[in-house]
């Protein structure tokens, strides 16, 4: 993906040509994201999961919830991490090893879109104040790669954590200790949804695929709250956008946004009525 | 980085902010280009208590040489924080957050770059933070930008840089260290003037779209005054009456 190929210059051509002309490489609208398939509880054994395909990007997404130590200066409320990995077998160019930049941007990413919305509410998360809270963990894995990974692990985060089950747990001992039948749902609210838009040439495209994302100058993701506003937005790529171009990407990833929420919610909807 | 503070008075009821400034007015910047003597170019900042060292080796041979493009010349960014710059003492390993900060520096600097001109080099970018007190980010994209410049290193502009933010449901400019922590929202913007083009952004916090929108007008203006200090930093050492 770093590494640009013949064809990768080969396809950039073709890729503009087609912008030229308002079209693009798979016949998609500028503004309109691929198909997005949200298949919850994917892992039973995860207290939460869910397995996205952003068209041909995979990546499933595991929520595992158990006490913690809070962090010295936040004893008043839980933990929330979000990671992502990609793995050897979803390309070529992947290597095992330690995580590459962009593999640690695509993580704190993702985990900054949720954590700014305040999806989570880690202030029902205590056990015993200053003492032992609940840790939630949401661990991303890419299967299959095309592209834009940012919103892919974005909505398999948040409706892995949407469809979450947590147990309670009390004090005895001072250890904590899980409360027969006190499985409850994990306590969030609103649902962010990021959109990852790529400039190419003068074109802003949403959701890039795979040779889009190869060929793009830059990128920016908007994660926007179901009230519409924006919490969380990350700029990348070696080129620059002008102040209208980001603002008319705002709109975007409020308009975008809006309908992939509601793609979500009626996952979660048909999962809880199934299950 | 420490916790929040209940009762600090953010914004009071004159519109004077936690540090006396007013909503749309920066810290106290000084830049200074050059003061490395083995480095190509250099710069310092004060940018408010941040102190930042930048210095600039290149473009020169590309180790290891696989990394190396026969098409064009390579920017690498090490932005590092010394572990006596922040309050708890940070690990001297470069953490997940310093290898995300390098890689956003990058590629705010690589649209200002004429790295096509040196074909199988780099030029290596390397950031000391000596101490940080909120928008090191900014200051250190700032003094980057002026330490290229003082290499010698052909450029199509600078990058200036400085953070808007939401506080007490007031939108205004240069985010603090305090202000960071209790306040609403943070956006970093690093914005080439010349070129018109924002090369940095980020953003957290909440935010409606309409202050959206004036965040990153705030931090457009914001830019423009840094850009003239960049300038002037230059400016003073290759046409002023400074010693070096």
């Amino acid at each position: 993906m770093a590494t640009v190929s013949v064809i990768d210059q080969l396809k950039k051509t073709q890729i503009l040509e087609l912008l030229e002309q308002g079209k693009r490489i798979d016949g998609r609208a500028l503004d309109e994201p691929r198909e997005i398939s949200i298949e919850i509880n994917a892992i039973p054994k995860a207290n939460g999961s869910a397995r996205v395909y952003l068209g041909d990007t995979d990546v499933l997404c595991g929520v595992k919830i158990q006490p913690d130590r809070p962090f010295p200066d936040t004893g008043d409320k839980g933990l929330f991490m979000c990671t992502a990995e990609l793995l050897p077998l979803s390309h070529p160019t992947v290597e095992t090893g330690p995580p590459q930049p962009h593999v640690i941007e695509l993580a704190r990413v993702v985990d900054r879109g949720i954590r700014e919305s305040h999806m989570v509410d880690v202030t029902q998360l205590v056990i015993e104040k200053d003492k032992s809270v609940v840790g939630v963990f949401a661990d991303i894995v890419v299967i299959d790669y095309d592209g834009n990974l940012f919103d892919a692990c974005s909505y398999a985060a948040t409706a892995a954590l949407l469809t979450s089950k947590t147990p309670t747990w009390e004090m005895v001992d001072d250890q904590p200790s899980v409360v027969e039948g006190g499985e409850k749902q994990l306590p969030v609210s609103t649902i962010p949804v990021s959109v990852t838009m790529g400039k190419i040439g003068n074109n802003i495209v949403v959701d890039p695929n795979g040779d889009e994302w190869a060929s793009m100058d830059c990128r920016v993701t908007i994660t926007t709250d179901s009230d519409g506003n924006i919490c969380a937005l990350q700029k990348g790529g070696s080129d620059g956008f002008t102040q209208e171009e980001i603002n008319e990407c705002g709109d975007m990833s409020v308009k975008v946004g809006a309908k992939i929420r509601e793609q979500i919610k009626s996952a979660q909807q048909e999962y809880q009525q199934n299950g | 980085m420490g916790g929040r503070d209940a009762t600090m008075v953010l914004l009071d009821k004159n519109g004077i902010r936690c540090d006396g400034r007013k909503i749309d007015e920066p810290r106290k910047i000084m830049i200074r280009a050059g003061g490395l003597k083995n480095a190509d170019g250099s710069a310092y900042i004060e940018f408010g208590d941040n102190k930042i060292l930048v210095g600039v080796f290149g473009p020169r041979d590309v180790h290891p040489k696989h990394m190396s493009n026969t098409d064009t010349g390579i920017l690498r960014v090490r932005y590092h924080m010394e572990p006596f710059s922040v309050d708890e003492r940070k690990r001297p390993a470069p953490s997940r957050r310093e290898i995300e900060i390098s890689k956003v520096i990058k590629e705010a600097l690589e649209p200002a770059v004429m790295l096509e001109k040196f074909p199988r080099t780099a030029v290596d970018v390397f950031i000391e933070v000596l101490q940080a007190d909120g928008g090191t980010r900014c200051a250190a994209l700032t003094a980057a930008s002026v330490a290229l410049a003082d290499a010698g290193i052909p450029m199509r502009d600078m990058v200036a840089a400085i953070a808007s933010g939401k506080v007490a449901d007031t939108i205004i400019l240069d985010v603090n260290n305090e202000e960071d922590q209790a306040g609403q929202a943070d956006m970093p913007i690093g914005y080439m003037p010349s070129l018109k083009k924002i090369t940095l952004l980020q953003l957290d916090g909440v935010l409606t779209p309409e202050e959206y929108k004036k965040c990153v007008d705030v931090g457009v203006k914001g830019c423009e005054i840094v850009y003239e200090l960049q300038k002037k930093a230059l400016h003073d050492k290759y046409f002023g009456n400074r010693d070096d």
